[in-house]
């Protein structure tokens, strides 16, 4: 106990070490007036909450220009925004000072808004992952490894750490969702999936296997009280909506402009080069050329509920944990790939639930985790962060490998087998390398600008398309006996040859 | 050992993310030196004074500069120019941090010569890899992770590390009892920074006593064994060395300038920052006495207040104590290291107890140098690093120096951003030497800290209150502007007392060695 408790002390250092490090760099839009980035909009949703009244933080008034980043996420990253507000208001009064801080820059205020999301991840991330694998009678360094795995994921760390955003709570508030149905407390899970909904509405990429899976565990036939239990759960979601949105439920009309900020048709089929589905096939044709923007939406929403059935359907006749978890990943990829209006950094939805096969599925893991991390890579560019790219991926690379055989597999009959697969690992690394490589030194052809993006975007896609199926396979093939959380098991030690 | 290499290329990453974080005046310090070596003539290489930051080590290192201006040709001309005054680029920090990293390989390399020539594993049955138990697993990574090395080179720049991977190619070579190559390094590093002045009288008698005199069975010199030819090529082998580095400067007829930048004692006794040694404990003695001398009106105090309240002043008037010449911290510095030299030569314990004599040396001249750096604390952990893992009463006292040795050098990163980097650097690299070397001598955790005497964890736990005092409590009371030392000053005193204990522990250690039975079986 006392190993585990200083071996978690020790890898909760390194992982604040590692994102104070990248915090050191640039944020979004650094010194890039008008507009700036992410940083920018972060800063003034605090200016807004803290100086005007509830009822006006989603409304165009004549103090609150919402097309100046315009408050655009729930209201749990408003009351967030407050609180900070409030803070950075006590510190100095210039940081929030409604229209007159717009654009405001100065190191000491870059120290504050990085301590504020370093605190936000340490106190929402950090514990669920801890909690998450903290049990006992496990092999000496299985916390460390499994938790060091998830805290060191490098996509997470650049884009919140480095461009600047508070991921690590709706994350965190979903991991705690999937700890808590893990431990068989549904009503506790559901309440947390509901504040990481109302964090970031990105988390709808989620719902799909929440709402199947625990609909199955009410209609399973030996539960006899499944009715009762399904009213409780429906109950408890809706309660915790209403506190969450209890100032914005006065007015009927405030409470559907929320719901309209949330929800921004009007905007793009996708936002910048993302590597989903529609950015792919956009090379060979463009489909917004031939589809009006309503016709893209239905679209984009009959293919992601048509891609997400197979998935929630499987979960919802066999629910066990394990199909959750790898149901969490099928569902939120489908959203990535088919829905409307993606962001590239919505693949850490999907990323964090991978995360936690980090031990079992150490392979795909790692896989996953170098891929997703290259398919922000234009961003990270565009931030100035290639170093910590570069430095953060290689060191989970590093602690990967030394800690999970990544490439063995349970006997020796499936030689060829890992032979193609690390071929293929190694070919797709070479992709990897040699597009980052050509993104950062080559000329893109004056014609096209965003050739490297697309092409970044267009690589990606197609891990995540096999990635899906291969996570898909997984799914279906879990045995119905299986109902334990499989990444608690005590992982045997594969003695590594000397 | 192919987790130290993980290990290193962990940390490597480490070192890449701090790139763009603070650096201090020697960053320009070296760009110039950079720009120095490729732009002029070697006859102007130490006469060259346009900028404050004059060439001030020897020659080899100028060379390495010249070799390194090559490379950062290619990342950016500009950084070359000598009138380009505290230039930076992103390019120059880019260069010049790789170029910390990347000679770092060295001191790497020699870190895993010396742990997987010299430290055996305990027992049969224990895990080759791992990182918390494996004996030289544990020094590996207590060297190459060592949190000083981390802070005084990838943040505040130098190129320690590199240096001290020449030393410890010379220690493990002194092991090795190839005594002609540890007189090569040792020569070339002496080349490259001259500091390293101060642990050569261990190497020098060491290497006349075991190297050109023969031991009886009981240790004790035999006199007629003395072999003039080892001498001679000992003497050769340094002498030209110290030719080809100061040979041209020699021809040139520039020695008494190049000595002249090498040695420069127009600064004060103490550092800015008292580094924490006797003088920082003569310091405070001396300003203890002039409050009560003034409280009691005995003498008629007219110290000069701005030196009292300054903390920046290179110059320190002493009140009461009698003030300290340059020739008295010499004298000191030989008085302290001649028992463990008189020691060394009368008995000889095998290179270890060479390693022990060249600790004592470091100790030495920390203790009682003229303008000693903080930053030298680095020349007695490390080395000190390499005995801990075999004597548990070595490891006890590491962990003691290293954990205030450390703290000692948190002023130079002043800077709030850097500051949450080094708190968490130091409590890792704490953390895991306690526990690791608590896993090696069987020592599991305890209250208040493993391994530890009671007295020992409470001075070390009292380092705690004192850095929030400093970093929290000092501007909260608003003293920030009336004893703007105060936390410096603090710092240096209540490390003073822990390094002036493991001085004095450690001498007592060394004489108690046991001969060895077997001089060959190490």
């Amino acid at each position: 106990m006392q190993h585990q408790v200083v071996q978690s002390l020790l890898v909760a250092l390194l992982a604040i070490l590692v994102r104070w490090c990248v915090s050191l760099c640039k944020y979004s839009g650094a010194g890039k007036g008008p507009m700036f980035g992410d940083y920018e909009a972060q800063r003034h949703w605090m200016e807004i909450t803290y100086n005007l009244p509830v009822q006006e933080w989603y409304n165009q008034t004549a103090r609150n220009d919402l097309q100046y980043w315009g408050l655009d996420y729930p209201p749990l990253t408003a009351y967030h925004s407050w609180i900070c507000g409030y803070i950075a208001n006590m510190i100095n009064p210039n940081w929030v000072a409604l229209k007159t801080s717009r654009g405001f820059e100065s190191p000491s205020h870059k120290l504050f808004m990085r301590y504020t999301v370093l605190a936000a991840d340490i106190l929402f991330f950090f514990p669920v992952v801890f909690l998450m694998f903290m049990k006992n009678g496990q092999t000496k360094y299985a916390v460390s490894k499994n938790c060091i795995l998830v805290l060191l994921y490098p996509g997470l760390i650049l884009i919140d750490h480095g461009h600047f955003q508070y991921n690590c709570i709706s994350l965190g508030f979903v991991l705690f969702a999937v700890l808590m149905i893990g431990k068989g407390r549904e009503l506790w899970g559901s309440v947390f999936f509901v504040l990481a909904l109302n964090y970031k509405q990105m988390e709808l990429y989620h719902a799909f296997p929440f709402f199947f899976y625990l609909l199955g565990l009410c209609l399973r036939k030996q539960d006899q009280n499944g009715l009762l239990r399904l009213i409780k759960i429906g109950v408890t979601v809706l309660a915790t909506f209403a506190v969450c949105w209890a100032p914005f439920l006065s007015n009927q009309d405030t409470a559907l402009q929320v719901l309209h900020r949330l929800f921004p048709f009007s905007r793009g089929l996708y936002e910048d080069k993302v590597a989903n589905v529609w950015c792919s096939l956009s090379v060979v044709f463009k489909l917004k050329t031939i589809l009006t923007r309503d016709h893209l939406v239905l679209l984009c929403l009959a293919s992601t509920v048509l891609m997400c059935l197979p998935s929630s359907l499987n979960l919802l006749f066999k629910p066990s944990f394990l199909r959750f978890k790898y149901s969490l990943i099928n569902c939120s990829l489908v959203f990535f790939l088919f829905s409307f209006q993606v962001h590239e950094k919505s693949i850490l939805i999907a990323a964090v639930i991978v995360n936690l096969f980090s031990v079992r599925l150490p392979f795909w893991n790692l896989w996953f985790t170098i891929i997703s991390t290259f398919s922000m890579l234009p961003l990270l560019l565009k931030d100035g962060l290639l170093i910590p790219y570069i430095a953060t991926t290689i060191l989970y690379i590093i602690i990967c490998r030394s800690t999970t055989p990544v490439f063995v597999l349970p006997s020796d009959d499936y030689k060829p087998q890992r032979r193609l697969q690390k071929l293929t690992f190694y070919l797709s690394m070479f992709g990897v390398i040699s597009l980052t490589a050509l993104s950062v030194f080559a000329v893109p052809p004056p014609k096209l600008p965003d050739f490297f993006p697309v092409l970044v975007s267009v690589f990606s896609c197609s891990h995540f398309l096999l990635f899906l199926v291969y996570f898909h396979i997984r799914q279906f093939q879990c045995k119905d006996a299986e109902t334990v959380d499989v990444s608690h098991t005590p992982y045997t030690q594969l003695k590594k040859k000397q | 050992m192919a987790t130290l290499w993980i290990v290193a290329a962990g940390v490597t990453c480490l070192k890449a993310l701090l790139i763009p974080s603070y650096k201090s005046t020697d960053f320009e310090v070296h760009r110039n030196w950079l720009a120095i070596t490729n732009k002029l003539p070697v006859k102007k290489w130490y006469y060259e004074n346009r900028s404050e930051w004059t060439l001030d080590y020897p020659p080899f290192f100028a060379w390495f500069e010249f070799a390194l201006s090559k490379i950062a040709y290619y990342f950016d001309p500009k950084m070359l120019n000598v009138k380009n005054l505290s230039y930076a680029s992103d390019e120059t920090i880019l260069f010049q941090r790789l170029s910390v990293i990347v000679t770092d390989l060295v001191f790497i390399y020699a870190v895993k010569e010396f742990c997987s020539k010299f430290v055996k594993l305990r027992r049969r049955d224990e895990d080759d890899d791992d990182v918390m138990e494996n004996p030289s697993v544990v020094l590996g990574v207590l060297l190459i992770c060592n949190c000083g090395l981390l802070i005084v080179d990838h943040i505040h720049f130098q190129y320690n590390g590199f240096l001290f991977g020449l030393m410890m190619l010379s220690v493990t070579h002194m092991y090795e009892e190839k005594y002609i190559r540890s007189a090569f390094w040792f020569a070339v590093l002496l080349n490259c920074k001259h500091i390293y002045l101060y642990i050569a009288p261990a190497y020098f008698v060491y290497l006349l006593r075991c190297y050109c005199f023969q031991s009886t069975a009981a240790g004790r010199i035999r006199w007629l064994s003395f072999s003039p030819l080892r001498l001679i090529a000992l003497g050769l082998v340094v002498i030209s060395v110290f030719g080809i580095s100061f040979g041209p400067f020699i021809y040139l007829n520039q020695l008494p300038q190049v000595v002249s930048r090498l040695f420069p004692f127009k600064r004060g006794l103490c550092h800015a920052y008292w580094a924490p040694n006797f003088w920082a404990l003569y310091n405070i003695a001396d300003k203890g006495a002039a409050i009560v001398a003034r409280k009691l009106e005995l003498v008629n105090v007219t110290t000069n207040k701005a030196v009292m309240t300054g903390g920046l002043v290179q110059e320190f008037e002493h009140s009461i104590l009698p003030s300290i010449p340059p020739i008295v911290t010499l004298a000191a510095t030989v008085l302290s290291i001649l028992p463990v030299l008189l020691n060394l030569w009368w008995s000889p314990k095998g290179p270890r107890s060479f390693l022990r004599a060249l600790i004592l040396c470091a100790f030495g001249s920390f203790m009682f140098g003229w303008h000693v750096h903080e930053k030298a604390i680095l020349l007695i952990i490390l080395p000190m690093s390499l005995l801990v893992v075999e004597k548990k009463k070595d490891a006890q006292l590491f962990l003691v120096l290293s954990t205030v040795g450390h703290y000692s050098l948190f002023p130079l990163l002043y800077t709030p951003t850097e500051s949450v980097i080094k708190v968490v650097l130091v409590l890792i690299f704490t953390l895991y030497a306690f526990t690791s070397l608590g896993n090696i001598h069987r020592f599991p955790w305890s209250i208040p800290l493993p391994l530890l005497s009671k007295l020992e964890s409470v001075y070390l736990l009292g380092i705690l209150p004192l850095e929030v005092f400093n970093s929290i409590g000092h501007p909260l009371l608003g003293l920030s502007h009336k004893l703007h030392f105060l936390p410096l000053m603090l710092t240096s005193v209540y490390c003073a007392l822990g390094v002036t204990y493991c001085w004095l522990k450690f001498y007592w250690l060394t004489f108690q060695e046991k001969p060895l039975v077997h001089p060959k079986s190490l």
